[in-house]
């Protein structure tokens, strides 16, 4: 997708619209406006209709009831109502949470909110060099008063699929809640809350073409999984989330989750042949070209790479026409690498050398092979300016040199 | 972050890229930063018999701040005496090429790599 000659390839920052989403949602920005919770008139089932029906759509796409979905703002709420949610209700029975330190940010933060005023134990698993958690770990992590798992379904910037079916089980065994955060891994991989023992999930409307703004919580009901809501108001969404519905915004969601649902195989399949083209032809100039993160469990949708001898933010200002993500975060204030390389143990000088690259619905082969163009091209000019690759190419080994860090 | 049209068109072409012999006793050579920080400078300088810099190239690993700044001090330096060049400010840098605050240490770094490289220089040249 090209819009104003630059090519969008964040799919995991944000995905554009499916134009089918935005004409489910139309009418309800017009003359269906009325409040879904409005029991006694026209206007007002007309809009509940809508509601109901997208949540059989979410519900459908994981394996749900429809009874079990909670529409929200979008992940970041989710986590927050799932952990401090569940936290809040069983607090005073079981004060320990298990999460992992390359979750989202708004996984960790809500567990450190926990820690620092709620008196709650986190643990953080570690993960391996592939991004993945080790099971042996999670389950010497479980204790007496482990409350509830936390670990996310597919990566944001990574694009690796943990294990969840075999944590579902380890947990279901410990009598633990298994929440994860599935905002990356709705529509690009199969789930199934039940197959997998998922008691809480967090879904995003925006990463799978449907609108900002709207997401959803899936809330098991068999074992009944209880929730204290952070929201006080009317008692919407069965007490968890008190606000009225948007209609416009639960249809999109509804209507993205059908279309991914439906299609989740076909576009699979056309991103793995993106990827495999993406992959190739930088492989065919560039050497020295790392992904990170498994080269298996992952989605087709996300490649994270280093570039090694070239730094990343430098590459992205020379790739002007491509919307991609600088994977050492060095863009941002901090000037660090990103959090979740270091966890991975990619090497620090490594670390400022990637980008994220995100493939998706609306990414044509015109747009890869622009992509491989541009990247290429300046991956060779910025490592002839390199005098790290200066070195590496005369055989000197940069580990060995002592650098004077600043 | 808009960057000013002085540091693109450094970044986008960069002058004196490229290596001078490290060997040789009118070259002095000054690597500094780090990798593991996101940024190397090396700047290498030629000096004539009567101390005038003639020649100065640079390689950058880094963001194209750094990479601009380096690219600016050696067009600086070139024709300069080494005492003079010796004098050049990480804030002249930093002005002329508008850098934005998170990337003043870009031209530290440049003020940096001109040091090293002509102590390197009077290093070898002070027997």
């Amino acid at each position: 997708m090209i819009v104003a000659g630059k090519v969008y390839l964040d799919y995991q920052a944000t995905t554009p619209m499916d134009p089918r989403v935005l004409e489910s949602m139309l009418p309800y920005f017009n003359d269906r406006f009325g409040n879904p919770h409005s029991r006694n008139h026209f206007f007002g089932w007309e809009a509940e209709e809508a509601t109901e029906i997208a949540r059989e759509h979410v519900a459908k796409i994981i394996n749900a009831s429809p009874k079990e979905i909670v529409f929200t703002s979008g992940a970041t709420e989710s986590n927050n109502l799932a952990i401090k949610g569940v936290a809040n209700f069983y607090g005073d029975k079981k004060n320990h949470i298990i999460t992992c330190v390359t979750e989202h940010k708004c996984v960790l933060e809500s567990c450190r909110y926990l820690n620092e005023n709620q008196n709650f134990d986190i643990t953080y698993l570690p993960v391996n060099q592939d991004g993945l958690i080790d099971l042996k770990k999670l389950k010497e992590s479980f204790r007496e008063n482990t409350l509830m798992v936390s670990i996310m379904g597919v990566h944001n910037e990574i694009g690796v699929i943990q294990p969840l079916q075999e944590i579902g089980s380890l947990c279901r065994e410990n009598n633990v809640f298994f929440h994860t955060d599935c905002a990356q891994a709705i529509g690009k991989i199969p789930l199934d809350v039940n197959k997998m023992n998922i008691d809480l999930m967090s879904i995003s409307g925006h990463k799978i073409y449907g609108p900002k703004g709207v997401g959803a919580l899936f809330v098991r009901r068999k074992p009944r999984v209880r929730i204290k809501t952070i929201m006080s108001g009317g008692g919407q969404e069965r007490g968890m989330r008190s606000g009225t519905l948007s209609p416009a915004l639960c249809a999109g969601l509804g209507e993205a989750c059908r279309i991914s649902f439906n299609e989740m195989a076909q576009e699979n399949k056309r991103l793995e042949m993106l990827k495999e083209r993406l992959m190739n032809g930088i492989n065919s100039v560039c050497k020295d070209v790392y992904l990170n993160g498994s080269e298996d469990k992952r989605i087709p949708g996300n490649l994270n790479l280093s570039f090694a001898y070239v730094e990343g933010e430098s590459l992205m200002m020379g790739i002007k026409d491509l919307a991609v993500s600088s994977g050492s975060a060095c863009t941002s204030a901090s000037l660090e690498p990103s959090y979740v390389l270091r966890a991975l143990g990619v090497e620090e000088e490594l670390a400022h050398t990637s980008l994220r690259i995100g493939l998706g619905r609306f990414t044509t082969e015109k747009d890869v092979d622009k992509a491989v163009e541009n990247i290429v091209k300046e991956v060779v000019r910025l490592r002839a300016l390199s005098p790290l690759w200066e070195m590496a190419q005369e055989g000197i080994d940069i580990s060995k040199i002592e650098w004077a860090e600043h | 972050m808009a960057y000013s049209k002085e540091l693109i068109d450094h970044y986008e072409k960069p002058r004196n890229v490229g290596s001078l012999d490290k060997e040789s006793k009118e070259v002095g050579t000054g690597l500094v930063g780090a990798p593991a920080c996101g940024d190397v400078m090396k700047l290498q300088i030629k000096v004539d018999e009567k101390g005038v810099i003639e020649d100065a190239k640079f390689k950058t690993f880094g963001c194209g701040s750094a990479i601009a700044s380096s690219s600016l001090i050696t067009e600086w330096v070139k024709g300069k005496n080494i005492d003079d060049a010796n004098k050049i400010k990480n804030t002249e840098i930093a002005k002329h090429l508008a850098l934005p605050p998170v990337k003043i240490h870009c031209s530290v770094l440049a003020e940096d790599a001109i040091k090293a490289a002509i102590s390197d220089y009077k290093k070898k040249n002070s027997t």
